[in-house]
């Protein structure tokens, strides 16, 4: 009976998911679809938060004052991004702590492209013309998503995160119109963080454990490889259009299909980044263990505080 | 170890006489740090007529398994509705 | 309206008006309170990806920022009223720690958080009675002050709530905060200095009597500290010299950190 029930219920959710129709917290749903969420909204939001690293690296040393206000404005935004979506986890049923827990213990991926360190101004550029143009693309897709809270995060997201990637953008045009020195920044920013951008959108779907049923119940619309050719094909008339060299050899624009094809990813970076050994993974980890650690005294404070004047009320 | 702080539900009214929408959730040791955490949260590129926040713990919410017994008496009753009823020709703002 | 178009609108230019021979004086104290800002932002926007909530990476954020753009449009005031063709970055990124005008309070490094909450909040109180007033009196800096007024406000609320929280939370967090307000205590006078044609400012005036300002921090201050609980040293010494460029070891180290890619490429745009 137990069976038969479930087999049904997983039916009417599935004809629920194909008619279009958001599936809120309280809904049935099958355990799968749960637990793929957890994990994809925590990763998500843990790539917010680690992500707010390498560029915050940059902050004291922004070249004007202009400059400095919008960086500041853009990590503050990825914190909040961070709280969008550790809030959309929460309401599956698991506490933002213990999601802290999993992302310190080292036991919760984030999204390997902040692993790499920021090196000159221009990577701040770059970043925002890159990181968050991929990020774009993925999340206009994920503001569909089956998943109500997850859709919603999203779609506030992307009303923010639009500005991230204009103001990359003209720091990348200005430094590629100015001094050689500057030219050379950039030009070098743009080869160290091409090849990592790309892999954002994950391994071809074929490689991707979770890809199909992600796909059939909606919790993402389209495929790792279709976002990815779709952020290709945007950016490069972008770097064209500053005069940019892009490090691929391969790329061609295939007249046919409209796409710019592009050269095979090293596959080996990527798993080993991912799997904990780039350029700044410990360090990443350590700092957000660190501000963790540093700041129980606070929490604890402030809950002490907060249970006095209770009981005095 | 514990992060001990508590779960508040933000609420944001955005335009006069509008109702307050639900915009998402936050957390604080207290109410009055979830109302600055809201503003800093959910109001940084525009400001909203008047912010609610509720501890998460204190709505009581129906459930999708309502629907049926809790909900049906709703659109049944065409007595509530105005169009139910006529009224005579000449006779105005009724 | 843009600053410069609010110093050169002649209903407004006439709206103020100041001695020649003060008028080095004035350009300094607009400096003095652009440095304020600018130091003390910069100094904030250090703890974003470390605070200890990520409620507070955006809470501190938003303070840093609120600060870092009333620098901007204090500096570029500066700037016109000097009438040298500097502009606010020329101003930020182009002088040496001697010729900032800031006092000491805002340049010691962040701390802990404790520190860097009871700073902040010794700063709020003054800059809220100090831009309260620049709001209500004409003078360069009334159009900002006036925005000045309404963040500060905000910002003070958070700060006071917190040094309730610390000073009343935990005997850890007790003892934090008061160990930051027995070091930072005697920073705070530098704050109501002015230069040596202070008084003769005031009487023009185009700044508030620092004796009352004194006196209302002191009443605020008061108040908050001892619903928090914590006591100020018994102390009558107050450092002094960072208004005219006398600083601790600290700030050039910061400057030198803020300034170095500016410095390093003399004249390029960013």
């Amino acid at each position: 009976m137990k069976a038969e029930s479930e087999t049904a219920e997983l039916e009417r959710f599935e004809a629920r998911i194909d008619r279009g129709e958001r599936i809120e917290p309280k809904d049935w749903m099958p355990d799968r679809y749960r637990r793929q969420l957890v994990r994809m909204m925590s990763q998500h939001a843990h790539s917010e938060i680690v992500g707010m690293l390498p560029e915050g690296n940059w902050i004291t040393r922004a070249p004007n004052l202009r400059r400095k206000m919008a960086l500041l404005a853009k990590v503050q935004d990825e914190a909040g991004h961070g709280l969008y979506l550790y809030s959309a986890t929460e309401t599956l049923g698991v506490a933002r702590e213990e999601l802290v827990d999993q992302l310190h213990a080292g036991t919760a991926k984030y999204s390997s492209i902040f692993n790499y360190p920021t090196l000159t101004w221009a990577d701040i550029g770059v970043i925002g013309w890159f990181v968050d143009g991929a990020a774009i693309v993925n999340q206009t897709m994920l503001a569909k998503s089956s998943f109500g809270p997850y859709a919603r995060a999203n779609v506030r997201i992307c009303k923010e995160e639009n500005f991230h990637k204009k103001q990359g953008f003209e720091i990348v045009a200005t430094l590629a119109s100015g001094t050689d020195a500057q030219r050379a920044m950039v030009q070098d920013a743009v080869d160290r963080w091409w090849w990592p951008s790309l892999m954002m959108f994950g391994p071809h779907d074929d490689d991707s454990p979770n890809s199909q049923v992600l796909l059939r119940w909606g919790v993402k619309r389209k495929s790792n490889d279709t976002l990815r050719q779709h952020f290709v094909n945007i950016t490069v008339p972008q770097a064209r259009a500053v005069d940019l060299e892009l490090p691929d050899p391969d790329l061609e624009y295939d007249e046919e299909s409209g796409d710019w094809t592009f050269g095979e990813i090293d596959w080996d970076e990527f798993y080993r980044v991912i799997g904990g050994d780039g350029p700044c993974n410990r360090e990443r980890l350590n700092a957000r263990r660190e501000a963790h650690a540093e700041g129980q005294w606070v929490r604890d404070a402030a809950t002490a505080y907060a249970k006095k004047h209770a009981s005095r009320q | 170890m514990t992060d001990a702080s508590e779960l508040y539900e933000v609420f944001l009214q955005l335009k006069q006489g509008g109702p307050h929408e639900h915009a998402g959730n936050v957390h604080a040791p207290d109410a009055e740090m979830a109302l600055q955490n809201a503003r800093d949260v959910y109001a940084r590129r525009f400001r909203p007529l008047s912010i609610w926040v509720v501890r998460s713990d204190h709505i009581t919410s129906s459930s999708p398994s309502d629907d049926g017994p809790f909900f049906d008496p709703g659109d049944d009753k065409p007595y509530r509705h105005p169009s139910f009823y006529t009224t005579p020709r000449g006779v105005r703002d009724v | 309206m843009t600053d410069r178009a609010i110093a050169k609108d002649p209903d407004v230019a006439a709206d103020w008006d100041c001695p020649d021979q003060l008028k080095p004086s004035l350009v300094n104290q607009v400096i003095s309170y652009g440095d304020d800002a600018l130091v003390l932002g910069h100094r904030l926007s250090e703890w974003c990806g470390h605070g200890p909530l990520l409620e507070e990476d955006i809470a501190l954020a938003n303070i840093a920022l609120d600060l870092i753009g009333r620098a901007s449009a204090a500096l570029s005031v500066a700037g016109d009223l000097e009438g040298a063709g500097r502009s606010a970055d020329d101003l930020a990124y182009f002088r040496e720690a001697v010729d900032f005008r800031n006092a000491a309070l805002v340049e010691f490094p962040r701390g802990d958080f404790a520190y860097t909450i009871a700073r902040q909040f010794f700063f709020d109180v003054f800059a809220l009675d100090l831009n309260d007033w620049l709001a209500s009196n004409p003078g360069p800096l009334r159009g900002i002050a006036g925005k000045a007024v309404k963040e500060t406000s905000y910002h003070l609320r958070h700060t006071s709530e917190w040094m309730k929280r610390l000073g009343d939370g935990t005997e850890e967090s007790h003892d934090r905060v008061q160990s930051a307000v027995n070091e930072l205590w005697m920073y705070t006078g530098e704050l109501f200095e002015a230069d040596a044609n202070g008084t003769a400012l005031t009487e023009a005036g185009l700044l508030p009597d620092r004796h009352d300002l004194k006196a209302q921090w002191d009443d605020r201050v008061g108040a908050v500290l001892a619903e928090a609980g914590i006591t100020t040293p018994e102390t009558d010494y107050h450092f002094s010299g960072a208004r005219s460029g006398r600083h601790t070891e600290h700030l050039g180290h910061m400057l030198s950190e803020m300034q170095i890619l500016a410095r390093s490429h003399p004249g390029a745009e960013w």
